[in-house]
């Protein structure tokens, strides 16, 4: 997110799911839509039907390689070097889009002094391709009338995840794919609501709407909004103590929390609705730090592996036993509605939050419920200053949707960027934080399977996904199955630095020789003791797509 | 986009210039039945519902595929039209299992709303009835022959939306038949169980398990929401009786238009899961033990401002959810930055 909102001056999907279907060609980057957005897979396979063309980077072979015109089946971690590759091709043969760049960019020449040594014959040996396959992407996508871009983890979980990104964007821009209906930079979301958490400001560095915690003007407002006194030792501060104002240092991310509750910093943590003791990278780490708390809290649905570690756990309500509303990946803000009751005590994230807080000597008071929170937010966050509940109420709208007479935005950067002009970011390629070696020889990389998600709190108490598949299966190459007299089916001992898992094995040029894909859907292979907390020096995404590992049977 | 005029049962409309006569007649809020046509998916015209009566055209027209054209006078309920109707549904009880009395889409079925439309009691066409064996064997739905009435939009929605390309039509005349190749058991195809089959299918050739004997369609709430899982954002709405979730039906609001996989459709049992935290639980002696809302709110206020109080805001973090709505996550940042007085809240938009 960090590298769009850097680039473009917004880290959001710059166009709509359905948009797909105009595109005339698509370029996925490390994304299995498929089986982690199967509905955006279904548009994709709609595309290509209906005459769009498809790029596939990716080196696993994913359902939609069945549908592309190309394949570049690269190595994992080499996603900058090829994207490079393709700026070059598209500058040497003179392709690229000179008005939309001179109007509408800035740092193009030093980015473009970067690109020479990125020929196609020094990418192909990096990436492990063919260098012509290189040259005809980069026309394909150069030449197209509109061209998107698609890209998920595959992307973004590597120490080099913001460059992945500054590269993808830098292509949009010299090319022009880009602030145009059906031609842009399609990030995938995850959760179903991460870009609502994001544009709420659930992250260290951020106020709602994506204004910067140490950004004075931001502060002001939402002091004032929130009723916060500036003032030192003024009620509303903690025991009528402490600095002044709201807090001015942004806070800490994930990875860093629990490296910071490993040193004894954090003292203690409220965790509502998060897993991450299977969803974060190192486990055995997490609990360590989960561990040393002093005090956890741990609110959820279900008494997961982080709440066995609470010293109190809240039971929440699910998502079908409350209102409110979710933004998906498209921007798109909609209804939550209730169908039931929440079984036995349990009451709704929102409830517990106002309570709790009123606990705290608060007096927070929304006695219509999410209805009225969301007149709220509407009025400290700009991008959703004109959503209200009555206009959700047949359809999802886009933000931005600054006024209550704003249709919604379905392609952003139309006729500028959110940041004025696009800004090229010069990037080099960089391998893995870790890369295979004599003692661990193969390349472990991790993402989702169709039917469970995430950490499968949910999924896999839906016991009709878990009848059709309710175990981990880590693919594996078939040369590297012979290597190690390892059979489909067989159960092996998969260990990395940092951990070892069982798990059972299916052999499939799925993967390429070398690489090892698994899932963290199961508990019982919990993959995440063997994955590498090293992270994106600017964004801090862990590099779960890589790490090194070796098999053994057991 | 051009308009033009049509006359549909002696009235004139506008209509957009291009566009068949069932939408003409659906934007104007006149009702055409029919059994094989899908807004989305290609229309094949076969099944012969539609039919209307068109000024000039020797033969009836199908609706679904004629484009109007200026002028055009259109009869959608004429007496050749509802005795071709008729004639069709006859057709179909020549050979349908009519056990409607415990059939799950009693009361939500195309055949029965149109039977009634048409009082089409009984069928004269007498002879051999189709008897396929019920597949009960994957986990998501049921698959019963002796009910289908060969639309084929479960063989359209699989191949141009999924792209799965599970179904298609087998054998000829009589024998013919909706199925798998060799006639497999979904799990044994390339099904991925989106269930899109399911929600197209007009009748109960195609049911969902978890509605088998949970209850009648029509005692059946649907609540219109967004699906919990990726961030596509499906619309969806959930169907309930008597406080639980029994199944899934498509919403055509949102930008899945209808379309969902099989963790928006089939995913939603963990709600009802026996592992579902009930009651506030607070650790005593090492074990987590029920308490109060009460208790627990003390418990953490109490704890949660001696620790900020003695180290200070940045000694304490929060982890919000992805999975938790706008406003919740909008006012755990708000807690956190306020009342705990730290910017250190994150959730796993990274992971």
């Amino acid at each position: 997110m960090a590298g769009l909102a850097t680039a473009f001056g917004s880290g959001a999907m710059t166009n709509s799911i359905n948009q797909l279907l105009q595109t005339n060609v698509i370029l996925l980057v490390g994304a299995n839509t498929t089986e982690a957005h199967p509905v955006t897979g279904y548009r994709i396979k709609q595309a290509v039907k209906d005459g769009s063309r498809l790029i596939v980077v990716d080196p696993r072979k994913i359902e939609l390689v069945r549908y592309a015109d190309l394949w570049l089946r690269i190595r994992p971690g080499t996603n900058v070097a090829l994207l490079n590759g393709l700026a070059h091709v598209i500058m040497r043969d003179d392709l690229w889009d000179k008005q939309f760049v001179a109007e509408r960019s800035e740092g193009f020449e030093e980015w473009r002094q970067g690109l020479e040594q990125y020929t196609p014959e020094y990418v192909a040996n990096i990436c492990g391709i063919k260098p012509e396959l290189i040259e005809e992407a980069a026309h394909l996508y150069a030449q197209a009338e509109k061209a998107t871009t698609v890209y998920a983890m595959g992307i973004t979980q590597h120490t080099s995840g913001t460059n992945n990104v500054f590269a993808i964007a830098n292509l949009a821009m010299v090319t022009g794919q880009v602030g145009r209906e059906g031609a842009g930079v399609a990030p995938l979301r995850g959760q179903n609501n991460v870009q609502g958490s994001c544009d709420m400001g659930a992250l260290p560095n951020y106020y709602p709407s994506y204004r910067f915690v140490d950004d004075s003007a931001a502060r002001q407002d939402l002091e004032k909004a929130w009723g916060v006194s500036p003032e030192a030792g003024a009620p509303g501060q903690p025991n009528g103590q402490g600095p002044a104002g709201l807090p001015v240092e942004p806070g800490l991310t994930v990875t860093e929390m629990m490296k910071a509750a490993d040193r004894g910093e954090i003292k203690a943590m409220y965790i509502m609705g998060e897993n991450p003791v299977l969803s974060d990278p190192d486990a055995n780490h997490v609990i360590e730090a989960l561990k040393k708390l002093d005090f956890l809290v741990v609110q959820d649905i279900f008494l997961t592996e982080t709440a066995e570690l609470a010293d109190v756990v809240l039971p929440a309500a699910s998502f079908a036993e409350k209102e409110g509303t979710f933004t998906n990946t498209e921007r798109r803000i909609q209804r939550v509605r209730k169908a039931l009751e929440p079984p036995g005590e349990a009451k709704p994230d929102w409830l517990i939050l106002v309570e709790l807080a009123n606990h705290l000597g608060r007096p927070w008071h929304y006695p219509r419920g999410p209805e009225e929170i969301m007149e709220e937010i509407a009025r400290v966050t700009p991008l959703y200053g004109g959503i209200s509940y009555a206009r959700l109420e047949e359809t999802g709208i886009q933000w931005p949707c600054p006024t209550p007479d704003h249709p919604g935005t379905p392609w952003l950067h139309a006729e500028k960027f959110t940041r004025g002009k696009g800004r090229f970011h010069r990037v080099e390629h960089l391998p893995p934080a870790e890369e295979p070696d004599r003692e661990y020889p193969l390349l472990l990389t991790t993402g989702r399977m169709l039917y469970h998600f995430h950490t499968g709190t949910m999924s896999r108490r839906s016991k009709r996904l878990e009848a059709i598949h309710d175990h981990e299966l880590a693919m594996l190459n078939p040369d590297d199955a012979s290597h190690y007299g390892i059979c489909d089916g067989d159960t092996v001992q998969v260990e990395s630095r940092r951990g070892k898992v069982k798990t059972k094995v299916q052999v499939t040029d799925h993967v390429p020789p070398g690489v090892l894909f698994m899932t963290f859907h199961f508990k019982e292979t919990a993959t995440n003791l063997l994955t590498n907390a090293a992270v994106d020096p600017i964004c801090k995404i862990p590099e779960l797509k890589a790490c090194a590992v070796r098999v053994s049977k057991v | 986009m051009e308009r033009i005029t049509v006359t549909i049962n002696g009235n004139q409309y506008q209509a957009l210039k291009g566009s068949t006569i069932l939408k003409a007649a659906e934007a104007n809020n006149i009702h055409i039945p029919t059994m094989c046509y899908e807004e989305g998916l290609s229309i094949p015209g076969c099944c012969r519902m539609c039919v209307v009566e068109v000024k000039g055209a020797r033969k009836l027209l199908a609706a679904c595929t004629t484009p109007v054209t200026e002028g055009m006078e259109i009869q959608t309920e004429s007496d050749r039209v509802v005795e071709a109707r008729k004639d069709i549904l006859r057709l179909y009880l020549a050979s349908h299992d009519l056990r409607c009395l415990t059939c799950e889409r009693n009361g939500d079925c195309r055949l029965q709303d149109y039977c009634y439309r048409y009082k089409v009691e009984d069928t004269p066409y007498r002879g051999e009835q189709k008897k396929y064996p019920v597949d009960i064997s994957n986990p998501f739905f049921f698959r019963d022959y002796s009910k289908c009435i060969m639309c084929g939009k479960c063989v359209r929605v699989c191949a141009e939306i999924n792209g799965a390309y599970v179904y298609d039509f087998m054998e000829k005349g009589f024998d013919s038949k909706v199925t798998s190749a060799f006639d497999d058991p979904n799990q044994e195809t390339a099904c991925t169980f989106c269930g899109m089959c399911v929600q197209v299918c007009p009748v109960a050739a195609l049911v969902e398990k978890s509605v088998m004997w949970a209850g009648r369609p029509w005692e059946m709430q649907k609540v219109k929401t967004t699906c919990p899982y990726c961030g596509v954002g499906c619309q969806l709405k959930l169907k309930v009786k008597d406080g639980r979730i029994i199944g899934v039906a498509k919403d055509k609001s949102g930008s899945n238009l209808g379309h969902l996989c099989v963790k928006g459709q089939f995913g939603w049992e963990y709600v009802h899961s026996p592992d579902r935290l009930t009651r506030p639980l607070l650790r005593k002696n090492g074990k987590l033990e029920p308490v109060s809302w009460e208790d627990a709110y003390n418990h953490i206020a109490r704890r949660l401002s001696s620790i900020r109080d003695q180290y200070g805001g940045q000694a304490l973090a929060g982890l919000s959810s992805a999975k938790c709505t706008n406003e919740e996550n909008y006012l755990f940042q708000k807690f956190m930055r306020t009342l705990i007085h730290t910017n250190n809240v994150d959730h796993c938009a990274r992971l």
